[in-house]
């Protein structure tokens, strides 16, 4: 690692002071991505913004018909919460699935969302559970968050607190891992609520996290794995390297979904 | 220079560190407790795996001044007056370590595993919930037993 | 069998400090006064340097020293060595080009030595390392071994104008051709055994300190075999007389053969300690461990085998192109030629058989020996070979196989190999019997009704261990005696001290060799230390690989126990009052025949150290005796492995349903220590079939360089094992043991492969056969299946 200044602020109001203060300062959370990649020397933060210590941000509440849960919930703390668990239960076993259990430990759902990695969890949940994202200066939805792969509409001192999660009626999240990293290689989060069906798939995409409007519109007429079968997955703007091609990852897609479906259903 | 202080394996203790001190440079290098280890550098390996506050934690993949208040507890600090821990007991039992490199980080996941999925863990659950910690000698077959072995053994031991 | 004897499953000795995290490897230590190294490597695969400025790292903070390879020539200090001489065809010697620790002009791999930082701690030598510039001359790079000898090619060494370092056979060309002409049926194959990177948990580490009081130096370093390091260290690179150079391998956190070899970073190490007059330490990351550490396998081959219309083998011929990096590693020259195609005939009867070998040089990492070094993949070679035929044929493998084992003993084979002993058929038959094989026919069908294929594939293995007459392998190219030595020095109280230059790294030696020494002296393994590691305990070794430290370092131990049983029934005989020929030795007591009188082994002991019976003109007082012992041929512990697999054919996923080994270790010495390498070996074969695979993209980047991209075998990636065991012990040892060090990775690879295409329905599959591989497979299977 480069070195760099540290701070450990108490609230969210000295966060942002102390962003102001530092030139290319970074906020840690769970570190789980960020200290690995300043470990390789590829990041050079002038200072790292440690959040460890800031009061109320990891607190998981129901809010009426939403889960809002804390920026510096731990992974481990949503995978067992039981008010996500009985809510949203894909949400949970999604946040169980996250790299290892020490791992689980430590990231944090605001620091997964904050770094958009296209190959990460949580923001196929947020996008297609149409969560909203909240931060010390304002509320965004899910679709106007993700802009790209490591690309958000997060702005210079803007923190995520809480993000705020609507219950579905049905949904569920499946993964393919990938073999040596166990990141997603594509991980498709499939939710229902009235006539509403989204399809949120991560991993695949050169873009980061999308909705797959095809597959939606056939889950909508029908919410049924067989529904999935027919469905073209274009997948010209799909990552291709030594783990999978485009097409395999498109494959992916359509599998993934179809089990997705059947999981949500119950079945 | 940052201070940090922390009870590591029970003993209070504090320093002035670097402050991209890892903990785990922290833990071999203040404190000369070297049973942790350091196999790789993307957080994938488990070699380093110690408790914080309870909780199994990459040491690697968190820094000391993140841990300052914490208490923590490394392999150095399972064995009380000369007895085994029972999961270290259960890994002699039963061969579940040949190098002896991952065993620490394996030990250390493998006490908070039972703490979290309990006494009866059968061999899918304990192969899932090892995914984070890498061993290169054993093939895991005589790690999965002492799992196993260690987890009926703390049961026995409360 | 006494309860810590010879067969006993004892716990290990070893066990207690590494539960308690009190285990010792190299960067645990630390020498007063340290520094700490961080080396400057090549990012390009191929380049000329043009100019190396490294003014700003040596103004940069805490630095002590900026080294370089101008600065190893000043010093005289000699190139890393291969110890293995290979002849081409045409008796030309291999083209060895130079390898200097740090380079002296030229890069050749992306990760090669270009500098060294020396500074006050680790993060300053880091932050120094990237103030050096270096003005690199980018040259075109030779990464695809199949064109390495292209014509334009660039050139990598300019001893080898064509990238070759030699064209080597073995074996009898017109008998084999003479056997092609008769056959009835010929089976080919091309065959890729893939490029792995060994991943030791503990990475490299080593620390240089030098004593300028006596001129000496002390090299900690994580090595497989301390001794010839200090040998290659002294006698070649010129870094110290070996009196003057103690090198010592504490714990070592495995080695699967990648830390047999001498490397830069301990050679730079040893040398700038006394550079900078103060120890010198490096640690290895993982990121440093796969660009550098050697790696292994790395062959293209092409294999033709010929059967009559019974299916009986005629001859085998196989073509083979061998990567060997861009230096010659410490013994990568023999690995593809005498530790590859003496192991082609595998567990047959094969009349005539002709291999061709060229090893070449392209701008990747060295490659040497990795568990199993050349026998894995003379097996897959084989063993692919074989299942193929069979079912080209429409014949069971299994009984295809039988039909063609060797039945009687010793054979000698076309390529070398004399095998002494062994019962092929009696491990068939276990093996599928454990497998269930007769019921597979119904596992398949239930398999197939929820959409899933199911295989069944085999491989019986042979491998050539304990390696190896001293004289044999001299007489090939070795620049070594391949013996091993022991010391068992008996202390006046009759505990025991062994001194082995056999290494473990995870083989549990602190255990086996006391439980030999036990099981002889008639005394507890807690009274039996193990001594290894150091050079100036043990007089000389030649280390721990190739499952050599039972057949050959044990075979050592038992010698010198025979030397020291007699000469305490001479201390016996005097204190006993008794002629020695009446003294008896069993359990542990020395006794007079016939009589009640006897001494218990450690009583004699003392009576050797206060030497009051006996005159010092009749017998030399003390209880210490030492053995070379040179095995007189290989070992050759063979198997059957079965592996039985699902492969979802949606995604491609494979799952091992049940994995059966049986193996013919010879005798064995501790049950629970054999059986856990053979789980590792099979876990490290599944790896190398399934999972793992150095890629290197047309730049020679290693793409494949964290465990992000490098498939490591995890837990939930494996299944439990079923373990079996028949036995014919070894004819050529003492103790009739033949090794189990590396079989489950030889064994493994062609079992998975052959159980996959087997699934499949014969599409041949490249290693390894990730999840892509195989849905790509599979969705050729279905269309073919479709159409049908």
């Amino acid at each position: 690692m480069y070195a760099f200044a540290y701070q450990r602020p108490a609230t969210v109001r000295q966060v942002q002071s102390a962003l102001g203060k530092h030139e290319d300062a970074k906020i840690l959370a769970g570190g789980q991505t960020l200290l690995p990649t300043m470990k390789q020397r590829l990041a050079q933060p002038s200072a790292l913004i440690d959040l460890g210590h800031v009061a109320g941000l990891t607190a998981i509440e129901k809010k009426g018909r939403n889960i809002v849960i804390g920026a510096m919930a731990r992974h481990a703390d949503v995978a067992t919460s039981e008010l996500v668990r009985e809510a949203i239960p894909s949400l949970a076993a999604l946040a169980g699935g996250i790299g290892d259990p020490a791992v689980r430990n430590r990231g944090t759902i605001g620091g997964s969302v904050a770094n958009n990695d296209p190959s990460a969890d949580y923001p196929a949940a947020v996008l297609a559970l149409g969560a909203t994202i909240v931060t010390n200066k304002r509320k965004i939805a899910a679709a106007d968050f993700f802009q790209g792969m490591f690309t958000t509409a997060l702005e210079d001192g803007e923190i995520i607190t809480k993000i705020s999660f609507p219950v579905p009626a049905k949904a569920a999240y499946v993964k393919f891992p990938n073999p040596a990293s166990r990141y997603a290689m594509v991980g498709v989060f499939v939710s229902k609520k009235g006539a509403d069906v989204k399809v949120a798939v991560t991993g695949a995409s050169n873009e980061g996290v999308f909705r797959a409007e095809g597959l939606e519109a056939a889950l909508k007429a029908k919410f049924n794995p067989k529904a999935v079968e027919g469905v073209a997955v274009d997948g010209s703007n799909f990552i291709s390297d030594i783990h999978g091609t485009a097409d395999y990852r498109a494959n992916l897609v359509s599998v993934m979904t179809k089990r997705a479906v059947t999981k949500a259903l119950g079945k | 220079m940052i201070s940090v202080s922390m009870t590591v394996n029970g003993k209070a203790v504090s320093a002035k560190i670097d402050p991209r001190t890892l903990l785990v440079q922290f833990l071999r290098e203040n404190l000369l407790l070297t049973g942790t280890h350091v196999g790789c550098d993307t957080s994938q390996c488990g070699a380093c795996v110690v408790h914080v506050d309870g909780k199994a934690i990459k040491s690697c993949t968190t820094l000391a001044a993140s841990c300052d208040g914490t208490s923590v507890v490394t392999i150095e600090g399972l064995a009380h007056d000369g007895v085994l821990h029972p999961m270290q007991e259960a890994f002699r039992e039963n061969h579940g370590l040949q190098c002896g490199f991952c065993t620490p980080g394996m030990i250390m996941s493998a006490i908070d595993i039972v703490n979290r999925k309990g006494h009866d863990l059968d061999e899918h659950t304990i192969r899932e919930e090892l995914e984070g910690n890498i061993c290169r000698c054993t093939g895991y077959h005589n790690i999965v037993k002492s799992v196993a072995a260690g987890a009926h053994a703390m049961a026995g031991s409360k | 069998m006494s309860a810590t004897g010879i067969g006993a499953p004892v716990r290990r000795k070893e066990d207690f400090r590494f539960i308690t995290g009190k285990g010792q490897y190299t960067d645990d230590i630390n020498r007063p006064g340290q520094t700490h190294a961080a080396f400057l490597r090549s990012p390009h695969a191929h380049a000329n340097i043009k100019k190396l400025d490294i003014s700003g790292a040596q103004k940069a903070e805490g630095v002590i020293a900026v080294l370089t390879g101008d600065d190893l020539a000043k010093d005289g200090v000699g190139g890393l060595i291969c110890g293995w001489m290979i002849h081409s065809k045409d008796g030309s010697p291999m083209k060895a080009g130079g390898h200097p620790a740090l380079a002296q002009g030229k890069v050749r791999y992306v990760g090669d030595h270009v500098a060294v930082v020396i500074a006050e701690t680790l993060a300053q030598a880091r932050d120094a390392v990237e103030k050096i510039h270096v003005d690199y001359e980018l040259l075109k790079p030779v990464i695809d071994m199949a064109h390495a000898t292209d014509s334009g090619s660039p050139v990598i060494h300019d001893v080898a104008p064509d990238n070759q370092v030699y064209d080597w056979h073995l074996g009898d060309k017109g008998a084999t051709e003479a056997a092609f002409a008769k056959a009835k049926h010929v089976t080919k194959l091309d065959i890729v055994n893939n490029r792995l990177i060994p991943n030791a948990m503990e990475p490299r580490a080593a620390i240089g300190d030098y004593d300028s009081g006596n001129d000496a130096f002390t090299l900690y370093t994580t090595s497989q075999n301390p001794h010839v390091a200090r040998l290659v260290l002294s006698a070649f690179i010129g870094i110290a007389p070996e009196h003057k150079l103690r090198v010592i391998a504490p714990d070592v956190g495995g080695g699967f053969g990648s830390k047999i070899f001498i490397y830069a970073e301990e050679t730079v190490c040893v040398w700038a300690a006394k550079k900078v007059g103060r120890p010198v330490k490096w640690t290895g990351d993982r990121t440093e461990a796969f660009l550098a550490d050697a790696h292994g396998r790395d062959h293209i081959t092409h294999a033709e085998m010929a059967m009559d219309d019974k299916g009986h083998i005629l001859g085998l011929r196989v073509k083979t192109k061998a990567n060997l990096g861009a230096y010659l590693s410490t013994f990568s020259s023999c690995v593809p030629t005498y530790l590859y195609a003496p192991l082609l005939s595998g567990q047959y009867n094969i009349p005539a058989i002709y291999v061709e070998v060229e090893g070449l040089y392209t701008n990747t990492a060295p490659v040497d020996a990795y568990r199993g070094a050349g026998r894995p993949e003379a097996t897959f070679v084989i063993e692919r070979m074989v299942e193929v035929a069979a079912r080209e044929m429409g014949q069971d493998p299994a009984a295809f196989r039988r039909k063609n084992f060797i039945k009687s003993f010793p054979h000698q084979t076309p390529v070398i190999m004399a095998y002494d002993t062994g019962d092929y058929g009696a491990s068939m038959d276990l093996a599928l019997e454990m497998a269930d094989y007769k019921n597979f026919g119904k596992r398949k069908r239930d398999s197939a009704k929820k959409g899933m294929l199911r295989g069944i594939g085999f491989s019986a293995y042979i491998e050539a261990c304990g390696i190896a007459p001293s004289a044999a392998v001299g007489s090939l190219g070795a620049g070594v005696g391949l013996w091993e030595s022991a010391e068992v020095r008996v202390n006046p109280v009759g505990t025991v001290e062994v001194l082995t230059g056999s290494h473990s790294h995870g083989q549990g030696h602190e255990t086996t060799f006391a439980q030999l020494v036990s099981d002889r002296l008639g005394i507890g393994i807690d009274q039996v230390a193990i001594v290894h590691g150091d050079t100036d305990k043990v007089q000389f070794g030649m280390g721990t690989y190739g499952s050599r430290s039972g057949a050959v370092g044990m075979s050592a131990i038992s010698k010198a126990l025979d030397k020291v049983v007699a000469k305490a029934k001479k201390v016996a005989a005097y204190a006993l009052e008794a002629s020695e020929g009446d003294i008896e030795f069993k359990d542990g007591r020395f006794s007079v025949a016939g009589t009640d009188r006897s001494l218990a082994f450690g009583e004699v002991a003392l009576q050797a150290y206060i030497a009051h019976k006996f005159s010092g003109q009749d017998l030399e007082p003390g209880l210490k005796e030492g053995a070379f012992y040179d095995p007189t041929n290989f070992t050759f512990p063979s198997g059957v492995h079965i592996c039985e697999l699902e492969i979802d054919p949606d995604t491609g996923v494979t799952t091992i349903e049940r994995w059966t080994a049986v193996d013919d270790f010879g005798n064995i010495i501790n049950p629970m220590i054999v059986e856990g390498q053979v789980h590792g070996g099979i876990a490290q074969g599944i790896g190398q079939a399934l999972l793992e695979g150095a890629h290197y993209d047309a730049n020679g980047q290693l793409v494949t360089a964290s465990y992000m991209d490098y498939c490591m075998p995890r837990a939930d990636d494996l299944p439990s094992f079923d373990i079996g065991i028949t036995t014919t012990p070894c004819t050529t040892n003492p103790l009739g043991i033949k090794g189990c060090g590396e079989a489950g990775a030889i064994a493994a690879p062609p079992a998975v492969i052959n159980a996959i295409t087997d699934a499949l329905g014969h599409e041949n599959i490249a290693m390894p056969a990730s999840p892509q591989a195989v849905w790509r497979a599979a969705q050729k299977s279905l269309h073919k299946l479709a159409a049908e």
